[in-house]
């Protein structure tokens, strides 16, 4: 067999084995008994369907007014901290939004800061004033819009930039106002975008568990925790992830659909170069003011409340936090180098056999990242449990011996949920880099006599080595940051940071879990300085935002 | 269509009626094609019509749908077999250059040739840097050579390690007019030093009459004249050649007998029988060339247009019979537009072709 045949056989396997987890839900659906439907569908059903789509309406409106207006200020206007603004805007994709929820809660609950000054300074009782419950539907529609809205800030942002100059000016020509021209002609050119940017949102927010479970708010998420391990109900569970898939499938495809529109209204436009509008005094503080507030809100309070917690659990960086330290950047680390050499063959396969079989491959390897991480350990838990008591049966009918799980409830079960998930945001950055190299390089290569993998290896990797360590830091932050899938699927005793902090912050103890959880933001850090470096040109606001494009959905821009 | 007829001996490369099909399309149909030891082919032909891809499969690039290349009698592509491109001692350059970006123009040179030890590799680079003339680029990146610079790396990147046939896609079209100018001979110098064997892929006529010992001349998948650059220009076995290269008329014309034709510039008698039956009416090609400015002559012609070339005219002129057709004349011949002058036909092969 050729080098070649060998990687798109290998390819197709890869993708089999990770989608393999999908299968598992959708085929539940068939096997599926119809008492366990009609009795989801009169108690549980209608309430996780109902609050799920608030929730995402809810996230969806929040990301919307967060993100639009900014953008277009940053990109089109010149007002005072403008340029640095416009890369703190990513800030707050930092933050896991369990942890911001965690912050709010002890910002803004009965016994927080907030609350007790109200009382102190007017007098007043429990029960005597009203106060916004953070731990809330609205609470959590408000947490998660506030780190979720850069993404539909970056995808607008570039649009708007891309926007050429000229068609704005025409408008003004033609009597138009800079108010009328955003609304005539700015907003619905960039519409696309701005529905690719929310899609993100949303299935970040049909994936969120931390933030509605510690909120105790019914979605889909939490319900399927609750009926897996509160009623040991897995046949429930598993309609109840096939319902959720069906709603991930919608914003997949809405997602496709915006995107091609996307690529459509992008092209053939031209590119000058903006004059932005200068804003009068008042109106331009007012514009940093309005910029300023979701960086304030979505990262400097959540991180200077984590800082303030920490300083004063110290005492609490002790050996057992670097063991949750260590557990998480192993983990983090070999899931990573996983996903970056897996995605670098099939990249690679990809680009050696046009054929569809590989482009299938690629592209369902690429839904992963839309997948809930609660789906995709539900279609691996059970799966791994039945081939584990099946090896068992077999090793001990042989030799005799128990050799206890293998698969199950070990450090494989959680790398292979790590790959199905992450998979798509390494091929993603990896795909835009072997995209940038001229296929006559690779028949350079051949003609001077390497084989297939040694171009791979050999020229490739060099040539792109940025994109191999951007797919490799951007899998490892998200690694650190993953919740549900972790529980699930963790060895028993076996702890993370991400872990860690959601067990103490559900046991109230917010401050105790401020170590591990400011440590997840500042690393996640990382991904976005690497974002923000580049943003403020147009050119690279246009790589940006097909790098971001990629490595959220880890799909190959047309 | 012609094929020169299988010299086994002489023969290096020998492509023998091979097709090239992209999901059901065919973009190589039935091609033939020879080269001997030591010669430069040229695929030429507009954009799409297929040189390239046959270009590729000649390299193992492309999996053949029908026929068989062989390479010094050694079979490297059918359509069940294809020799991968890194085992077939074939050297290519490319129209993008693709030097590799992150290696020195050494370690560019030395990059097929890892088998040699260090003394040998050193000791080539040095000579193939000489003969290109770029001595002392050793450790240089590619991005701090010009252009043609770098196209001539490329080049000797791809006769390193000695290959016994070299491909070049388009080498020069990346380039403007002036270095490519100084290039294609320079080129030619250093394959004919070599003794390697090339192919060309060119849509630049000029480019290809420079470079080539012989010309493969390329229509939508088809292969219609592989002769040497003369003989396609003068003897065009196809009606697509006689109007792809050069300028030229076809001017309607009646056969008299087995030697001659009776056109609108009279009667045209030609050395070798042209192979047409009596009364047959035929399409004769007449070049610029083929038609000189003649004061004596009955032939009359309106200047409808004329551009000076310095050491020649070329005028427009339309006939009596109200055919318009291209004509040389000597720059001493100033015309001016308006004017009639007489033409005469002075060809010793007529080119003919059954009338559309």
């Amino acid at each position: 067999m050729s080098q070649r045949t060998l990687l798109k056989t290998l390819s197709i396997v890869i993708a089999c084995v990770l989608f393999f987890p999908v299968l598992v839900i959708i085929g539940s659906v068939f096997t599926g008994q119809a008492t366990v439907w009609s009795h989801l569908f009169q108690t549980v059903l209608f309430d996780y369907i109902n609050n799920s789509l608030l929730l995402m309406l809810g996230v969806a409106v929040g990301t919307l007014l967060l993100g639009v207006p900014t953008a277009w200020l940053t990109s089109v206007c010149e007002f005072p901290g403008r340029r640095w603004l416009s890369w703190a805007l990513l800030l707050p994709l930092a933050v896991p939004a369990y942890i911001i929820a965690y912050t709010y809660t002890g910002l803004l609950d009965f016994a927080g800061p907030v609350q007790t000054l109200i009382r102190d300074v007017f007098g007043l009782e429990y029960g005597e004033y009203w106060f916004f419950e953070v731990r809330s539907l609205q609470g959590a529609i408000v947490m998660l819009s506030l780190v979720l809205y850069p993404y539909v800030y970056l995808m607008s942002r570039t649009a708007f930039l891309e926007q050429s100059a000229n068609t704005l000016e025409v408008s003004r020509s033609l009597g138009y106002s800079h108010a009328r021209s955003f609304f005539k002609l700015a907003l619905p050119l960039a519409r696309p975008a701005i529905v690719a940017g929310v899609t993100l949102a949303l299935m970040e927010t049909l994936a969120d568990y931390g933030t509605v479970q510690y909120f105790g708010v019914s979605t889909f998420t939490t319900g399927i925790m609750r009926t897996f391990y509160g009623f040991g109900d897995v046949p429930a569970a598993y309609q109840l992830a096939s319902v959720l898939l069906l709603f991930v499938v919608c914003l997949i495809l809405l997602e496709r659909y915006s995107r091609r529109r996307l690529s459509y209204h992008l092209s053939g436009l031209r590119k000058t170069s903006h004059r932005r509008i200068k804003l009068s005094n008042n109106t331009a503080w007012m514009a940093t003011t309005l910029c300023f507030s979701p960086i304030f809100l979505g990262f400097i309070i959540p991180a200077g409340q984590l800082l303030y917690w920490a300083m004063f659990k110290l005492e609490s960086l002790n050996a057992a936090f670097f063991l949750l330290a260590w557990h998480s950047f192993y983990l983090a680390a070999i899931a990573a180098i996983i996903a970056v050499f897996l995605a670098l063959l099939m990249a690679y396969a990809a680009r050696l056999n046009k054929d569809y079989s590989v482009r299938l491959a690629v592209s369902s390897v690429g839904l992963g990242y839309a997948l809930p991480g609660t789906i995709i350990a539900l279609g691996i838990i059970v799966p791994f449990a039945w081939l584990d008591n099946k090896i068992i049966d077999f090793i001990e009918s042989f030799v005799g011996i128990d050799v206890g799980l293998l698969l199950s409830g070990t450090l494989f079960a959680l790398l292979f949920a790590y790959t199905v998930r992450f998979m798509a945001v390494s091929l993603g950055a990896i795909q835009s880099g072997l995209g940038k190299i001229t296929p006559s390089i690779d028949d350079a290569g051949r003609s001077l006599g390497l084989r297939p993998i040694q171009v791979l290896r050999k020229l490739h990797v060099p040539l792109m080595s940025g994109s191999v360590l951007t797919a490799l830091l951007i899998v490892f932050v998200d690694v650190l940051k993953e919740l549900p899938a972790t529980l699930i699927l963790r060895p028993f005793n076996f702890n993370t940071l991400a872990v860690r902090a959601h067990e103490l912050a559900s046991d109230e103890l917010l401050a105790d879990a401020a170590p591990a959880s400011l440590m997840i933001v500042l690393v996640g850090l990382a991904p976005v300085i690497l974002l923000s470096r580049s943003i403020d040109t147009r050119k690279n606001a246009r790589k940006n935002m097909e790098k971001d494009m990629r490595t959220k959905s880890g799909k190959k821009q047309p | 269509m012609t094929t020169s007829p299988p010299t086994q001996i002489l023969t290096e490369l020998n492509v023998q009626n091979i097709s090239v099909a992209y999901d059901g399309v065919t973009v190589v149909k039935e091609a033939d094609f020879t080269l001997k030891i030591g010669e430069i082919g040229c695929f030429l032909g507009s954009s799409g019509c297929g040189k390239s891809t046959l270009l590729r499969a000649i390299a193992g690039f492309e999996t053949l749908s029908s026929g068989c290349i062989t390479f010094d009698g050694i079979v490297l592509s059918t359509p069940t077999n294809t020799v991968e491109p890194e085992n077939r001692n074939m050297g290519m350059v490319f129209q993008d250059i693709a030097l590799f970006p992150h290696l020195t123009i050494r370690q560019n040179i030395e990059f097929g040739i890892q088998h040699l030890n260090k003394h040998e590799r050193q000791a080539r680079v040095e000579h193939l840097l000489t003969l290109v003339e770029l001595e002392g680029f050793e450790e240089r990146y590619p991005d701090s050579l010009s252009g043609g610079q770098q196209q001539r790396i490329a080049l000797v990147r791809a006769i390193a390690p000695k290959p016994k046939l070299l491909l070049m896609d388009e080498p020069f079209s990346g380039l403007d007019a002036k270095l490519r100018e100084e290039l294609v001979p320079d080129i030619r110098t250093v394959l004919l030093k070599e003794k390697i064997s090339a192919i060309l892929v060119t849509h630049d006529q000029m480019e290809a009459f420079a470079m080539a010992d012989h010309i493969a001349i390329m229509d939508k998948g088809c292969i219609h004249q592989s002769a040497s650059p003369y003989e396609v220009y003068h003897r065009p076995s196809t009606r697509f050649v006689a109007s792809f290269i050069g300028y030229g008329d076809f001017l309607t014309a009646k056969v008299r007998d087995a030697y001659s034709i009776d056109s609108d510039l009279g009667v045209i008698k030609s050395d070798i029988e042209h192979g047409f039956t009596i009364g047959d009416e035929v399409d004769l090609l007449i070049r610029p060339d083929d038609v000189l400015h003649d004061d004596d002559s009955q032939f009359t012609g309106m200047i409808m247009n004329r551009w000076f070339r310095g050491s020649h005219f070329l005028y427009r002129v339309k006939l009596d019979t109200g055919k318009i057709i291209y004509c040389f004349a000597s720059s001493h011949h100033n015309h001016c537009v308006g004017q009639s002058i007489g033409l005469t036909v002075d060809i010793d092969h007529l080119v003919l072709f059954a009338k559309k």
